[in-house]
């Protein structure tokens, strides 16, 4: 599989974006990439890309994020290193988009010269299971909003689709007419499915291009 | 009960409040409960609600007061600092014996604070939190699909004894993400004659208010009002017991420190401590009854809670002070970790806290 420069993961908020940019970034890490990794989220308050800081430094993987991210203050700030990572071509980037179009606006700021650089990944991320996006046409149209927001067009989707611990190899199987509509709709590719890594084992052969999630997050 | 769906506190709240038959929101943003009035903004102009953001909080909640008037479902959230902008209003709705549901998703105070979680409006939620003699139904959820069914408990209630009642969360609670079975949408109806609905020429009209020219009718009100709180005391208490059956030591505590008390119980468990939890899910009406026959089977009381200290007054005061209750506690937007009260689980059993 040929690796953009870039890889954007954006998509209806809750999606599972941050968990999927953490461990993707550990990924590229572990193929012997350089890798950076930025928190571009200036809508969730809680749960950021700071809270895999260990983890990553640990893999040797650089994190850009707003030093108030986790803090006690509300600040939707950007962090100024955002723009080395647009220039720092030898090292494969991995931006982390805030939820829905009011996250996606905080991309629309670097949307000329990603397009510029022409090597990237914009990647949907899709979760059947969140209350707004049951099915393939609800899912397309916050799509759109995405868009419309940062100015930059998808070029392919991840299908996460779970109920948080409670995932069954099944749910997984449940969800792929979903995706499936939701790539013809749209005429994207499905790049991945991403599953706890627990289930690997019962969904292989049964859905194309698996990718594990070692590494989750949980708080109580 | 439907399919499930993985869903933040926040957003269950809203969702189960619409379903609950809540057609009318009115807020104002603030950290970190927004997810609440973000939902409510899409969701409301789909199902024919009205969703209005308020210029400030003061004018969301008098909103709240003018709909609860008329006998339709409605509802306010806010995080902290919020909520004591909108206490007027509360004392209003309470003076004026009005249904309606208002949400505390707490954040770390006094003052601005800060943003992560905390449990620190304790006292403001059940002592009533405003000027006058009230209280409110304050329902304490404890996972995210409990955000979602006292949701529906809270207008219930609300409706039935004809006050304002509160789900006070935090944070945590708020931004978590867990399975979710959402409630049907056959929400249980009450018969409010005391309602303004338009008299049609066909009777006469009702009056909603909170002013009281004579003192006599004042004292009068209030003397029933309270006649009212005895009952809900009396049949409304919800609490959970966790490995009550032997143990010692009782751990007191509610909402996401209740979960991390859990933890903590197991852990101690497996060392042979026989520690269990009594988790009030109505911190009013108190669950002072169990925490009384708690005292004459335990040795010790140890309240766990995200403030200095708040809860623990009402422990004191259920368990008559018969035995020792001692405090486990993070604050200022800080959650304790299983360890820290498997720590204070430990010294207690061995004969109580330095």
């Amino acid at each position: 599989m040929q690796i953009k420069r870039m890889t954007l993961f954006a998509g209806h908020y809750g999606s599972g974006k941050t968990n999927i940019a953490v461990n993707y970034a550990l990924h590229l890490k572990a193929l012997g990439e350089k890798v950076v990794i930025a928190d571009l989220d200036i809508v969730n308050p809680y749960f950021r890309t700071r809270d895999s800081l260990e983890e990553l430094t640990e893999a040797g993987i650089k994190l850009i994020s707003s030093k108030f991210a986790s803090s006690n203050v509300d600040l939707p700030a950007l962090p100024q290193e955002v723009y080395s990572l647009l220039d720092k071509r030898e090292e494969k980037a991995i931006m982390d988009i805030g939820g829905d179009d009011r996250g996606a606006y905080a991309l629309g700021r670097y949307a000329d010269a990603i397009k510029d650089e022409n090597d990237y990944e914009m990647l949907f991320v899709f979760n059947k299971y969140r209350p707004l996006t049951p099915d393939a046409q609800s899912a397309y149209e916050i799509m759109q909003e995405i868009e419309a927001a940062c100015n930059i067009k998808f070029t392919a989707i991840v299908n996460n689709s779970n109920i948080g611990g409670l995932t069954e190899a099944q749910d997984v199987i449940n969800s792929l007419d979903s995706v499936n509509e939701l790539s013809s709709i749209s005429g994207l590719p499905v790049k991945m499915t991403t599953v706890r890594a627990d289930l690997i084992n019962n969904l292989n052969g049964k859905v194309e291009n698996l990718f594990p999630l070692t590494l989750q997050k949980k708080i109580v | 009960m439907g399919e499930k769906v993985l869903m933040k506190g926040n957003e269950a709240i809203a969702e189960a409040a619409i379903r609950a038959g809540c057609m009318h929101y009115f807020g104002y943003p603030i950290t970190p409960q927004t997810e609440i009035a973000a939902y409510m903004a899409k969701r409301m102009p789909k199902v024919g609600g009205v969703f209005l953001q308020a210029e400030s909080e003061i004018a969301a909640i008098n909103m709240v007061l003018g709909v609860a008037a008329t006998g339709k479902r409605v509802m306010t959230s806010s995080s902290s600092p919020g909520v004591s902008l909108k206490s007027e209003g509360i004392s209003y709705i309470a003076g004026s014996d009005v249904p309606c549901l208002i949400v505390n998703v707490q954040r770390g105070g006094p003052g601005l604070g800060g943003i992560q979680p905390s449990q620190s409006d304790y006292f403001q939620a059940v002592k009533g939190g405003s000027h006058g003699d009230f209280f409110k139904i304050v329902l304490a959820p404890s996972s995210v699909q409990e955000m979602a069914s006292l949701t529906s408990t809270a207008f219930d209630l609300a409706d039935k004894y004809r006050m304002p009642a509160m789900i006070l969360a935090d944070g945590t609670m708020g931004q978590m993400m867990e399975p979710v079975e959402l409630p049907e949408t056959k929400p249980n109806t009450f018969e409010k004659p005391w309602a303004l609905t338009g008299t049609k020429g066909e009777r006469k009209h009702n009056i909603v208010n909170s002013l009281y020219l004579k003192p006599e009718e004042l004292e009068k009100t209030n003397f029933e009002r309270f006649a009212r709180y005895k009952t809900i005391e009396e049949n409304e208490v919800l609490y959970e017991e966790y490995l009550m059956d032997d143990a010692e030591i009782c751990i007191v505590s509610f909402g996401i420190t209740a979960r991390v008390a859990k933890n903590a119980i197991v852990e101690a468990r497996a060392k042979g401590v026989k520690v269990g939890m009594i988790r009030p899910i109505t911190l009013w009406p108190f669950p002072k009854k169990v925490l009384r026959e708690a005292a004459d089977k335990c040795k010790a009381f140890i309240s766990v809670e995200m403030n200095m200290g708040q809860m623990i007054e009402d422990v004191k005061l259920a368990t008559e002070c018969k035995k020792p209750v001692y405090l486990c506690n993070r604050t200022g937007g800080m959650i304790p970790s299983p360890e820290e009260v498997l720590a204070k689980i430990m010294e207690v059993n061995e004969g109580g806290d330095k």
